[in-house]
């Protein structure tokens, strides 16, 4: 009997479909998951959602609590609050993506060099990254939006800056290991260019915890931005983000509580959710964590 | 141990050496100087001005003379407020902002240090759940929402406590401290918890148990020492954190501490009151991840050996 099951092959799973298996057992990462798109794509189209324009104004009507006309009611110059969160959504979520674009492409760049290469190189990139991970950073980031004007590129830049840092460390540690492994060893002694190694062997297996790290990194960046543009030193108007609308809310958050609450639950349900999905996704692709 | 520390001092040595040259060539590149705002300055005052200040010599020599007062613990007068240094505004400011900080450090580890041991004493239970769950509201829930939240609550709805200030009315220290700390309290649930869960698995506590110790002596005898260390681990980057995140606090509930001092100072391009709020905040920051590495490296001798090493 045994022996008879003995040379069926047995179907193998990938690490991805293990790995989606587990995301979809995880509740919580679902229903950040969920939010999360929702989210996105009310904000993608929220021209077709609401029929009241970004800027438009209604000074007669002032500020007015919800309502069916106006889901989350209007502030003091009778413009829409949910096309301003949904508008300004566009923005925070915008330099969420591309401000941890930039942390990745430097950080992954970086980290992977410095693991690969090792020695003498990979100390010296590493002690960079050490002092640079002990200057005060907030202050700096405070320091340059002040010093050179509010420019959305540099705040990308400012921000990217910052979180490239942990991505370098988490890619060189990696790296590191990987390229000690037996199977790097058996594809090296069979010839393989370093290339291919890299591509095949090194890459594939580095990803996941790149992957969680990302997502973890995106909600750092966004509540950073939102941060800025609550000091007055991020978005500035007539653009609009999370940040702006929370810091608009605070000034006449007596009055019109409305105003603080939608535009401050909007920006916790999308870290909320983001770090539900982080915390989901590692918990999927940590090959250590799956063994128990 | 003495080694340890001799090596992480002087580790910190370059840091903070970095950090004053940066901001000094960031702040002196910026556009704008400190006279822009008053524009009926003539020309001759404005050089007046700046020769007092020393700004007509060139850049090099104003970064060596910096230098040369800042060993000497002088940072420098300031521009905007005449008469008046910059030892002494940080002087008015810190001791506000220091006690904020201790106050949310106090708020982070009681509450969340409570909360994490709680919920790692009983995995996946309800108690672990909640505690958990309030644990990630609170790192999600920014500080500038969560601030302005209390005060509409207990402030202005409830009127429970006030709504601004610092030490002039009894109770307007409560909001502030716990706004600042909960974020902190949340990562320090968080950390206590998988500290407490990883060390409570570990043979020792067996033989504890074993050995018929009852249950609150092996937790607080022996799970509590390793338990707690990533948690002083933590208190270096969360005092970091702490010290900018009191720039938030202190503009919504108007306590004029070093933040508040700090960011008009970057409006008003005084030179000297940034880069002495800089080397000043940037001195402590690193100071507390030196003290947090050296009461580490005491909880876990394995530490020294890795850092003596390299």
């Amino acid at each position: 009997m045994a022996i008879s099951n003995f040379d069926e092959t047995e179907v193998g799973q990938s690490l991805w479909q293990d790995a989606k298996q587990r995301l979809r057992k995880n509740k919580l990462a679902i229903f950040g998951l969920t939010v999360l798109l929702v989210i996105g794509l009310a904000c993608l189209l929220a021209p077709w959602i609401t029929p009241y324009g970004y800027e438009e104004q209604n000074l007669g009507l002032g500020a007015t609590a919800p309502s069916w006309q106006h889901w989350m009611g209007t502030d003091n110059l009778g413009r829409d609050l949910l096309t301003r969160v949904l508008y300004g959504g566009r923005v925070s979520i915008t330099v969420g993506l591309i401000a941890t674009g930039v942390a990745l492409l430097v950080g992954v760049t970086w980290g992977a060099i410095a693991g690969y290469i090792g020695g003498r190189t990979d100390a010296i990139m590493m002690r960079i990254v050490d002092i640079i991970y002990a200057l005060p950073f907030m202050i700096f980031i405070v320091l340059l939006m002040v010093i050179f004007g509010r420019s959305l590129l540099l705040l990308f830049l400012a921000i990217g800056l910052v979180e490239w840092l942990t991505m370098a460390r988490i890619v060189r540690g990696q790296v590191q290991s990987l390229k000690q492994l037996e199977f790097v060893e058996a594809a090296r002694s069979m010839g393989l260019s370093q290339w291919t190694i890299i591509r095949r062997h090194i890459i594939p297996n580095a990803i996941g915890p790149v992957i969680v790290y990302t997502t973890l990194t995106i909600p750092n960046v966004m509540l950073l931005e939102a941060f800025l543009s609550f000091l007055g030193l991020g978005i500035q108007a007539p653009q609009s983000s999370w940040g702006l609308l929370i810091s608009a809310g605070v000034e006449t958050m007596e009055e019109y509580p409305w105003l603080l609450i939608f535009p401050g639950v909007t920006l916790s349900l999308v870290l909320f959710s983001l770090n539900f999905l982080g915390d989901g996704l590692r918990d999927a692709l940590d090959v250590r964590a799956s063994k128990d | 141990m003495g080694k340890f520390i001799f090596y992480r001092v002087l580790q910190a040595i370059p840091v903070l050496w970095i950090v004053v040259t940066i901001t000094f060539f960031l702040v002196r590149f910026a556009p704008g100087g400190p006279f822009d705002a008053e524009k009926s300055v003539p020309p001759v005052v404005k050089a007046a001005l700046e020769a007092q200040y020393n700004l007509d010599q060139p850049l090099i020599s104003q970064y060596f003379s910096y230098m040369g007062d800042l060993l000497q613990g002088d940072l420098g007068p300031t521009f905007k407020y005449p008469g008046r240094s910059v030892n002494e505004l940080i002087a008015t400011g810190f001791p506000v902002t220091a006690e904020l900080g201790l106050y949310a450090i106090l708020v982070a580890l009681v509450i969340g240090g409570i909360a994490g041991i709680v919920a790692a004493l009983k995995p996946n239970s309800t108690q672990d759940y909640v505690s958990m769950s309030i644990a990630m509201i609170g790192i999600c829930m920014p500080t500038f929402l969560l601030g302005p939240l209390l005060v509409l609550v207990f402030g202005i709805w409830l009127e429970w406590l006030p709504v601004s200030g610092w030490g002039d009315l009894p109770g307007d220290k409560i909001l502030p401290s716990i706004t600042l700390g909960a974020m902190y309290a949340a990562y320090v649930a968080r950390l206590s918890r998988g500290g407490m869960m990883e060390v409570m698995s570990q043979d020792y506590i067996r033989t504890a148990r074993a050995k018929g110790l009852p249950n609150y002596m092996v937790v607080l005898k022996h799970g509590l020492r390793g338990g707690i260390l990533p948690v002083v681990s933590y208190l270096g980057p969360a005092f970091a954190g702490i010290l900018s995140g009191s720039f938030v606090i202190e503009t919504v509930f108007q306590i004029h501490g070093l933040g508040r001092f700090y960011v008009q100072a970057a409006f008003n391009r005084d030179y000297t009151l940034i880069l002495g709020c800089t080397v000043f905040l940037a001195g402590l920051i690193i100071l507390f991840n030196l003290l947090s590495d050296v009461v580490a490296a005491y909880l876990n001798p394995r530490l020294r050996s890795e850092v003596g090493s390299k």
